[in-house]
């Protein structure tokens, strides 16, 4: 028999319980970043297809959400930044290795155009502003000017938007050292679930039933994707190594096993997923509570899985 | 020309020596280290085992450290050391992430802050101050690359280890068993 009696003489009060270094910030910025993918790319999907007059809630509504959601994403991964005022060092290299620089570029691309598409809708956003006087006069001409180059944003958008979604979670997925996040479902399945939280949030904003109804539709088949992409990830690890299998078991009898089932699986999809059901087959819900469900399920899972990923590791 | 080290386990006598010398040599904050000690003990009484590792940043080939940097701040010099440049480094923390032996503290300063083979000393001929402290001689550090060197003979004389190898860091600290 073996028995490990003491592993310790790491005593180091300043560092040790600091390597669990990111908080909460990343866990919302991955969030928030996710969500105004999804956003995004529904919006650019309609304006491609012309669908704009019917999926107003997509292109025109639901579109406040992402400036300001990557602006307060930016914020939070800004402040958890220990060496601040060397942030600009970010923008001097690309380096295709890692994750959090091209995720930072792809960044840097979405977040400008996400302002652009917000601003194109300023005069529908107020249409009894003077827009014919004085100053305001070239703020109408400029966001016309905005508004001729719409698809062109809206192709751009289709592909980097599903890069930034999938780059929130391959974030995680490249640290090896963290068995919990090193596999490679992880950048799907975060890509899917931020797709499905913009869906979300489109239902909440749309005032039209057909388009409630529509994004119902979609984020329902997107719930399903989920759902069996973190099937198999649980899969995945439960058939890996002796580190992999005690990553899962965090999720499946450990600390994180009831937040994960109930705020996530039960209440963030699975429920919303038996109502929007109910809703496309003809009772009376109302879609605002599956989609509110769905993005804070999103959000408590972005929080558990930085949380409990950095707690898994390799033991020697 | 790759720099490495061999720590043997069955002469440390778990000192720390090795942590205070580098502290002193490259003025690391009160609280904090670039070297530490750890005691394994198995087995069951009577029969027990006691291991002691002086420990520190593996200067792994393959450094997942270096692959996750944004910046380029973390980066592998002449001789295969893994250093971070302070200018360079933004703090994200993505490089404390990915090693697998937690060697890397966010340094009061806010940069990341490592081990560095003690560079500085290497370069002008000189063991780094752990190895030069030590007084069991329990280190041995030099070029793998050069068969001659002592720490080669050493590797090639001795049953050794890397710690998680799995973790396909390629790490080049080698304790001897
Ligand atoms: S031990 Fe850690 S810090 Fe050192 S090179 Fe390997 S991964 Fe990087
Ligand atoms: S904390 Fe510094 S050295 Fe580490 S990954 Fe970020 S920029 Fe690179």
């Amino acid at each position: 028999m073996k028995e490990e009696l003491i592993i310790s003489g790491r005593n180091l009060p300043h560092i040790d319980p600091h390597l669990s270094l990111w908080h909460w910030p990343i866990s919302l910025y991955l969030f928030l970043g996710g969500l105004a993918a999804g956003i995004l790319f529904f919006a650019a999907l309609v304006t491609l297809f012309r669908k704009e007059e019917k999926y107003l809630g997509a292109v025109k509504y639901a579109t406040i959400i992402p400036p300001i959601a990557l602006s307060v994403g930016l914020l939070a991964l800004l402040y958890d930044l220990t060496h601040l005022w060397y942030a600009w060092r970010l923008y001097m290299v690309i380096r295709i290795e890692s994750p959090m620089s091209w995720g930072a570029w792809t960044l840097l691309l979405v977040t400008p155009i996400s302002f652009l598409w917000m601003i194109s809708y300023f005069k529908e956003y107020f249409p009894n502003w003077k827009w014919q006087q004085g100053v305001w006069n070239y703020a109408s001409i400029a966001i016309d000017f905005i508004n001729k180059y719409k698809r062109v944003m809206a192709w751009i958008l289709v592909p980097s938007t599903i890069i930034l979604g999938i780059y929130t979670g391959i974030l995680l997925s490249a640290f090896n050292a963290r068995p919990l996040w090193n596999n490679s479902i992880l950048g799907p399945l975060f890509l899917t679930s931020g797709l499905s939280t913009g869906a979300a949030a489109i239902i909440v904003l749309s005032k039209s039933h057909d388009e409630r109804r529509m994004f119902s539709m979609i984020d329902l088949v997107l719930i399903g994707i989920e759902l069996f992409l973190i099937t198999h990830m649980l899969m995945g690890m439960l058939a890996g190594s002796q580190v992999q299998l005690e990553a899962s078991e965090l999720l499946l009898g450990g600390e994180f096993t009831v937040a994960f089932w109930v705020f996530v699986i039960i209440l963030g999809l699975a429920f919303p997923a038996v109502l929007e059901i109910f809703e496309l087959i003809g009772y009376k819900v109302p879609a605002v509570i599956p989609a509110l469900l769905v993005l804070l399920g999103g959000m408590i899972f972005r929080f558990i899985m930085v949380d409990a990923g950095q707690i898994t590791r390799y033991l020697y | 020309m790759r720099y490495a080290m061999a720590i043997d386990t069955l002469k440390c006598v778990g000192c720390s020596d090795c942590v205070v010398a580098c502290q002193t040599e490259n003025n690391v904050p009160i609280g904090y280290c670039r070297d530490w000690i750890t005691e394994t003990v198995d087995g069951t009484y009577p029969q027990l085992e006691i291991e002691l590792r002086s420990e520190r940043c593996n200067h792994c080939e393959t450094a997942p450290c270096v692959r996750c940097c944004p910046t380029g701040a973390s980066q592998i010099v002449d001789g295969g050391i893994v250093i971070v440049e302070h200018d360079e480094c933004i703090g994200c923390g993505a490089c404390i992430e990915s090693c697998p032996y937690e060697a890397r503290y966010t340094h009061p300063e806010g940069y990341v802050d490592k081990c560095t083979f003690c560079l500085h000393r290497v370069k002008e001929g000189l063991q780094p101050a752990c190895v030069a402290a030590c007084p069991t001689k329990c280190m041995y550090f030099g070029d793998i690359d050069d068969p001659n060197s002592e720490i080669s003979h050493m590797l090639k004389t001795r049953k050794q280890k890397t710690l998680a190898p799995e973790a396909g860091t390629n790490p080049h600290i080698f304790y001897l068993i």
